[in-house]
């Protein structure tokens, strides 16, 4: 556990002196070979062989529970020719990883890993020429296999590490080195396992959550009962029974620190402060009319082909509905969790991030560190889906830390993490549609309402309350992409109006934006082959050309037993329930993964009480590079997009988050998980894609469709909840 | 300070507490180093910080230290080693039943706690049996065919 915390130099550490001939190979430094703000980087960056054969990865991605660490090793395993065994990885370091780029957007895979292959392929190169002149044979005719460089004839080899072992390549990656090609793979594709999941499951695993360092303190935030309030007064003899507490008030800012954590978390609960009234926001049952009314910025023309306006104004029926996608939490297992250690001789902060350059940029403009002075080490969390409240976290115990004088780890309570971490955004959104008399889409209009503000980082909940100056960046990723239908039509057309402000500050959620539209377009393309009175594969399948998109429909409706018909089902009653299935099929990005979901599900007559019966999804992300990793990230997205969308709505007043417990916020349990079959499409002669949200788009769409199939009744409004159902089955 | 005398995987150890009401969790994981327990929300809705008292599974963030003096405390550590799994950590290890495994000490433990009492639940036991237990990854479906694996052996 130890290793975490030290210098790259430690890990390298084995790197006795070896006799050097050869230009390249000279010792590894000792200093940071960290590299920033260059697409250009060495391969010493992002790769160590030591002299005992092992070999370290150093990557700025971090695995936050998807097996991404997994598929970095096999990519340098594959290309080194180097056992998988023997790799480890080292995340999310500023001080001692190149910053390729923070974790998000499923660019692990497209990004990370094609950095990470390109510098082994490289270092395969210097090995081939390292062992050439050593053996005094053509590099052409050597080959790296089980981490020994040896003749393609047979013969004896040298070690990898017998040729770089704790010595550094100093070469540029080249992005034109010769890469493996996948058909002679070994390593990728194969379902190579977790090296965290037996310490995971022997509770052996060192989460952010259990680090510690010495002479730490425990910290706690005492949060404002409203965003806007201002402290007044503190009354400090409301906490004097408790042992040890030192109470940090900064401008608006309150916390408290102890060496003992109950004494901190007693502490925090108890102390009696005074505070501003204040309430500023709309509530969240009153969205919808915020979104409309509230300004916004000039209209953002997302697709423009034909002239859809125009086309939905003389069409003889035009179609039109209103989708709506809440405000929901990353609701991450663990609350967000920090430990800072602020000297003048530099500050260290070990974190959960997703982002530790990002964090450490920010960190650093609005404490006004010197960035060299300011590391940011990555260490695992609980599952975040995006930005949750790792970032605020890390300001606090920073805060604390610096008021102190000695490192204080601070970690949320479930109601800071609820209430404070920032929301995956709300979005509304209006389509229409006209079809032709055979039911083929003529003209189609996506219009999205989105909460907004200005760009650049997320503003730090405890710098803002300590008046600290800072932007207050309301980004939340992609949020416009899949607004459009993937089939054929000659007038299309999406506009985003992006408001001006936001009630709850934004973050990326899993799938941002992808999964709202996603939810109209495919559940509106379900109306349209209803409306048509067709079956809703077939009127799908009917507009695309696309084989692969055609493939993931075939597989998926295969796998379910998919009988064609128009819905409604003619014969849904089964006892109390009604009984439906519905499809979904999109392009993530309409650019990556091709994903198809069907659903079956029962609704309860009376209570309007949706059971998913079952799920079978087949997915394709181009050349699979671990396909058990896949799938569990696959099943993951689908049981989590399940969740928020039977369950998640983040509830608030017009001055705080009121939804933050388990039973505010609810989420799927167990006994309403479902079967999910899951089918993987491989390409190996395609580029791979990252697999950890395009799963998630369709899941919700997929429901509201198996929904009006067995009921009749349109589900348009996330979260599905009991109420919702009931009374639109009463109405129908 | 009022010390307690605990059994916590089979050995017997003394613990300081300020505070009676000072939940087990806190003492575990800072008076004795036993990370595996998890804050998840220090109300007992999650399951994160599940421990065995006495074989029952049990909430230790709502668990007050002066309630289990003398009684078998077991955490994920007394089960078994990452090498040297017992048969439910190496059946989640086996279906990969993990993804962020915050949440999977409870899981586990809440496992091992139906099936000592149960050796051959049904998959609705099972999903009845883990329906206080929280997981965000959407991990279902493989903690559940770990446990089928153990409940049909």
């Amino acid at each position: 556990m130890d290793d975490v915390g030290l210098s790259r130099r430690a890990v390298l550490r084995n790197g006795a002196a070896l006799v050097v001939s050869f230009a390249i190979g000279s010792m590894l430094p000792k200093r940071s070979l960290a590299q920033s703000g260059s697409r250009t980087f060495d391969v010493d960056s992002f790769l160590a062989i030591h002299e005992d054969g092992s070999v370290t990865i150093f990557t700025s991605h971090v695995d936050v529970g998807t097996g991404i660490a997994t598929v970095f090793r096999q990519t340098a395993a594959e290309e080194l020719g180097i056992p998988v065994e023997r790799f480890t990885v080292v995340e999310g370091d500023t001080a001692t990883t190149p910053d390729h780029g923070g974790t998000g957007g499923s660019t692990g895979v497209p990004r990370g890993a094609a950095d990470i292959r390109r510098a082994a392929a490289t270092a395969r190169q210097a090995l081939l020429e390292l062992a050439s002149a050593r053996m005094n044979q053509p590099a052409a005719d050597l080959v790296i296999e089980g981490g020994e460089v040896r003749p393609k004839e047979g013969g004896a080899g040298i070690p990898a590490a017998a040729l770089i072992g704790g010595k550094r390549f100093s070469l540029k990656v080249d992005p034109n080195a010769p890469l493996k090609s996948p058909s002679t793979y070994t390593t990728v594709g194969k379902p190579i396992l977790r090296a965290d999941v037996p310490l995971k499951c022997s509770g052996r695993l060192i989460f952010l959550q259990d680090w510690t360092v010495p002479q730490m303190l425990h910290g706690r935030v005492v949060r404002p009962p409203s965003f806007g309030a201002k402290l007044r007064s503190v009354d400090e003899s409301s906490v004097r029974a408790i042992p040890e507490v030192r109470i940090v008030r900064i401008e608006s800012f309150l916390g408290v620190a102890a060496k003992d954590e109950w004494a901190a978390v007693r502490a925090a609960r108890e102390l009696k402060a005074s505070w501003s009234e204040w309430q500023g926001i709309p509530a969240s049952d009153d969205l919808e009319r915020y979104l409309r009314e509230s300004a916004a910025g000039p209209d953002q023309v997302v697709v423009n082909r034909g002239d859809a306006v125009a086309a939905l104004s003389s069409a003889a029926k035009p179609m039109s509905a209103t989708y709506y996608w809440p405000f929901q939490s990353h609701a991450s297992m663990a609350p967000s969790c920090a430990v800072a250690d602020a000297r003048d001789s530099g500050t260290t902060i070990w974190s959960s991030t997703q982002n530790s350059f990002g964090l450490r940029a920010n960190l650093a403009k609005v404490f006004a560190i010197p960035l060299e002075k300011l590391r940011v080490i990555f260490l695992d969390g609980s599952g975040s889906y995006g930005s949750n409240g790792a970032e605020d976290a890390a300001a606090d115990a920073l805060l604390l830390s610096r008021a102190v004088g000695q490192p204080v780890r601070v970690q949320w309570m479930r109601h800071d993490e609820l209430g404070w971490d920032p929301k995956g955004p709300v979005q509304l959104l209006d389509v229409r549609a006209a079809m032709d008399a055979s039911g083929n889409i003529q003209a189609w209009e996506t219009q999205m309402w989105l909460p907004g503000g200005p760009t650049g980082a997320r503003a730090l909940i405890g710098p803002e309350s300590a008046g600290m100056k800072q932007g207050h960046g309301q980004g939340a990723g992609l949020m416009t992409a899949n607004a459009d239908p993937p089939y054929s039509a000659p007038h299309v057309r999406v506009v985003a109006h992006n408001l001006k402000d936001t009630p709850l500050r934004l973050s990326n959620l899993r799938a941002p934006g992808k999964i709202a539209n996603v939810f109209a377009v495919e559940g509106f393309t379900d109306e349209l082959a209803a409306a048509a009175g067709m079956d809703a594969a077939a009127f799908r399948r009917r507009a695309l050309t696309d084989p692969r998109a055609l493939a993931v429909i075939d597989r998926a409706t295969a796998m379910i037993g998919w009988q064609p018909r128009p819905s409604p089902n003619p014969n849904p009653n089964q006892g109390a329930y009604r009984v439906g299935r519905g499809i979904a099929y999109m392009r993530y990005k309409q650019a990556e993964n091709y994903v198809a979901l069907a659903a079956e599900v029962a609704v309860e007559r009376v209570t309007g009480k949706i059971t998913v019966r079952r799920i079978t999804c087949a997915h394709d992300c181009g050349l699979i590079m671990n396909p058990d990793g896949l799938r569990n990230q696959v099943e993951g997205n689908i049981m989590h997009t399940l969740s928020r969308t039977l369950h998640e709505q983040v509830r608030f007043d017009h001055s705080k988050v009121t939804s933050v417990d388990w039973s505010s916020y609810p989420v799927l349990r167990f006994p309403e998980a479902p079967t999910i079959e899951v089918a993987l499409i491989d390409h190996p002669d395609q580029p791979p894609y990252g697999a950890g949200e395009a799963a998630s788009a369709p899941v919700a769409a997929a429901m509201a469709n198996a929904v009006f199939d067995a009921t009749g009744v349109r589900l348009r409004r996330v979260p599905f909840a009991v109420e919702q159902t009931r009374t639109l089955l009463a109405r129908a | 300070m009022p010390k307690y005398a605990l059994r916590v995987n089979g050995k017997r150890v003394n613990v300081d507490s300020w505070d009676p009401d000072q939940p087990l969790l806190y003492i575990l994981r800072n008076s004795l180093g036993l990370h595996g327990p998890k804050f998840g929300c220090g109300l007992g809705q999650c399951g994160a910080c599940t421990v065995l008292i006495d074989g029952k599974a049990v909430r230790s963030c709502v668990t007050p230290i002066h309630q289990v003096s003398n009684r078998a405390i077991t955490t994920i550590e007394g089960l078994g080693t990452a090498e040297q799994p017992n048969a439910i950590q190496a059946a989640f290890i086996s279906e990969q039943a993990a993804q962020c495994g915050y949440c999977t000490n409870g899981m586990i433990m809440a496992a091992q706690a139906l099936l000592d009492q149960s050796p051959h639940p049904t998959l609705e036991q099972i999903k009845n049996a883990l329906g206080g237990n929280l997981c965000r990854c959407g991990t279902h479906t493989r903690i559940l065919n770990a446990v089928l694996r153990v409940a049909r052996a």
